[in-house]
């Protein structure tokens, strides 16, 4: 059996707000594989019913061979989980609460080091500290620690990277692709579409919806159209334009461009010469590649 | 399990609030009430009636009168006069004298005089009889040795208006209700509240861990520290207030166990409904506290309460051990005058117990 995880048509409502509707998603063992998409989205919902912590509407979910609402204690065993809100205890310092949960998975922090010991070295030398006193990526080392202690199957990481800052973003990437085995299938979410590329393949997710699962790079090379950078003196007329305009096929701010699709070729040309007819200074048209956001967008179109 | 009572405890002494409520508030308030209690004991008007105003009837009021304690308001002329000088509410005691005292303590051996306490604020009443039958007490042994005569006094003593002082020593066991109760299911639900607020309870949750063993790890670091709390507040009533303390301590304890884990229990019970730690405050303040203060006798007598408040106090577990400590320590009562109380206590404990651990979630 190559699955770690199967979703089949689950659904979720919260009184009228349909947080998931009719989900399908396979995940293979050992890939590191990305929710993404923005907030509200469901991500949290979705991982909330991988982890058993709430019961989906409707639909099944199988994880590590176990259906996540008639197996539950079977499943718990062998579950990591990190939320996204940091949750270790604050009173205890950073070995006391590594030492809490792996006795509350009747394990031990000796018998397990291996795993946790490139990610926890780095903060070992704070062992004495109080976890509510670390920095934000200290502290999220030290939930990714206590989440791996027990030798966990599926490693769950709701929103890991969210509010920490971009080098340890970047370090925690790589000891993700460093815990990357055939024994442990990691489930990430994130609503920053560039750290899609660091997944081996992505969901993205929308308004409880999934709109597409492939890898990083299919995604990007399915993006059918010729994607343009605009740029003058003046964005912010020059987007309204640029929305407006009935030679457009998509039109967004991304940085400090405007990325802008067309409806055909002839129209890309109609809209220059209405553009250069306007008279906006500096303006400037380049052909880019399109990034996966480029890609979420166009499918949150259709 | 292990880990987590250890990590529980690391818990509770790191959060200095916690030790504060847990023993702070428990000595605060023992010593408040003890203190306002011994202080009141200053210039007490009390009145005689010396029906023979002879020598020792004399000297005994002199010896009286001279104390700090006491002032003589006036001395009386007949019986009557006793309820009139009383409904004034000035005089607190009243002193009577047997006609020919000296005579009858010189030639009978025996001389007869009786003390009168307004009893409608108890406590006072009872000390105030004390110290007058230590001062008597003290006059006899002067006189006995100084003129070796074998007389002794016999003071007879009657508390007017609240004869079988009802509430005497009911504060202590009333307190240490209270404060258990308080300490006790307060903490415990807080602490659960708290796991869910700060969302230690989700991983807790996605963890092979039972709901029993989180409830017992959370149970048993409180029953200690409750425990200490109640040894604290006895030794501080013994001293304080000189509270008897001749009864059987060891059933004392035990029902002191038992109450204990029945108010850890409603507080576990109390946290499964709430989410935050604010609403378990609120709750246990209010759905507790409240009831207990006022239902459970510690202030006002359940016989002067009106019915359907008599019958609701019977569902407030504080009632039943006020009535127990009362018993085993006021009354010397043993295991057979309390069963019936102790059974009620354990019913309660097993319902909130069982009830707990069905409200307790497994999902979020």
């Amino acid at each position: 059996m190559n699955l770690s995880v199967k979703i089949s048509n689950i659904s979720k409502k919260f009184n009228a707000t349909i947080a998931l509707n009719s989900i399908n998603c396979e995940i293979n063992k050992g890939e590191i594989f990305g929710f993404i998409g923005p907030d509200g989205a469901g991500k949290t919902t979705l991982f909330r019913i991988l982890t058993s912590l709430i019961i989906p509407d409707t639909g099944t979910a199988i994880v590590d061979g176990d259906n996540v609402v008639s197996d539950y204690k079977l499943l718990r065993n062998k579950l990591g989980y990190m939320p996204g809100r940091f949750s270790l205890y604050q009173d205890l310092t950073v070995e006391e609460n590594l030492k809490f949960f792996a006795g509350v998975f009747k394990t031990s922090i000796k018998e397990n080091y291996h795993l946790i010991e490139p990610i926890y070295k780095q903060i070992e030398p704070f062992k004495n500290r109080r976890a509510g006193k670390l920095s934000g990526g200290m502290k999220q080392k030290l939930a990714l620690s206590c989440a791996l202690i027990h030798k966990p199957n599926v490693l769950f990481l709701d929103e890991p990277t969210t509010g920490v800052d971009a080098v340890s973003r970047k370090e925690f990437w790589e000891m993700l692709k460093h815990l990357k085995s055939n024994e442990l299938t990691i489930v990430v979410s994130t609503p920053y579409m560039d750290e899609a590329a660091q997944c081996d393949r992505v969901a993205l997710i929308q308004k409880g919806e999934i709109l597409d699962i492939n890898t990083p790079q299919n995604i990007v090379n399915s993006f059918s159209h010729k994607l343009f950078a605009l740029k003058c003196d003046n964005m912010y007329e020059l987007n309204i334009e640029s929305q407006t305009n009935k030679n457009t096929h998509s039109a967004y701010l991304f940085g400090e461009t405007i990325h802008w699709v067309a409806k055909s070729e002839e129209c890309k040309m109609n809209f220059i010469s209405e553009i250069n007819a306007k008279n906006f200074k500096n303006f400037e048209i380049l052909q880019i590649q399109p990034s996966i956001e480029d890609c979420f967008m166009e499918l949150m179109t259709k | 399990m292990k880990d987590f009572i250890i990590k529980e405890f690391k818990q509770i002494f790191r959060d200095y609030r916690s030790m504060v409520i847990l023993f702070g508030i428990p000595i605060a308030q023992v010593l408040l009430f003890g203190f306002a209690l011994t202080m009141d004991l200053n210039d007490v008007h009390f009145a005689v009636l010396d029906k023979s105003k002879d020598e020792y009837s004399k000297k005994i009021v002199d010896k009286i009168n001279s104390s700090d304690y006491f002032i003589l308001d006036q001395n009386l002329n007949s019986e009557s006069e006793i309820t009139k000088i009383f409904e004034k509410g000035i005089v607190k005691e009243v002193i009577v004298f047997e006609s020919n005292f000296t005579e009858n303590f010189i030639k009978k051996g025996t001389a007869n005089l009786q003390i009168i306490a307004d009893a409608s604020d108890p406590n006072t009443a009872n000390m105030l009889v004390n110290y007058t039958k230590a001062i008597v007490d003290n006059f006899q042994q002067t006189i006995v040795t100084e003129n070796s005569l074998k007389g002794i006094v016999i003071p007879q003593i009657e508390f007017k208006y609240n004869s079988e002082l009802k509430s005497v020593f009911m504060f202590v066991p009333g307190i240490i209700t209270i404060i258990l109760m308080l300490v006790s299911a307060m903490m415990t639900s807080i602490s659960i509240a708290r796991e869910k607020e700060l969302g230690t309870m989700e991983i807790l949750l996605v963890s092979p861990i039972k709901p029993i063993q989180i409830i017992v790890g959370k149970v048993l670091p409180y029953v200690l520290l409750s425990f200490i709390n109640f040894m604290v507040i006895l030794i501080l009533s013994f001293w304080v207030f000189g509270m008897p303390m001749d009864g059987n301590m060891f059933l004392l304890l035990v029902e002191a166990v038992l109450y204990i884990v029945m108010s850890l229990a409603l507080g576990i019970f109390i946290s499964t409904v709430s989410n935050s730690q604010q609403t378990a405050m609120l709750l246990s303040m209010f759905a507790l506290l409240l009831p207990t203060i006022l239902l459970s006798g510690f202030i006002f007598p359940i016989e002067n309460m009106p019915q359907i408040l008599q019958i609701l106090s019977n569902i407030m577990p504080s009632k039943w051990f006020i009535i127990i400590v009362k018993s085993i320590m006021l009354k010397q009562g043993s295991f057979i005058d309390v069963w019936k109380e102790t059974l009620i206590l354990i019913s309660f404990t097993v319902f909130f117990i069982v009830l707990s651990i069905k409200k307790f979630k497994i999902r979020l």
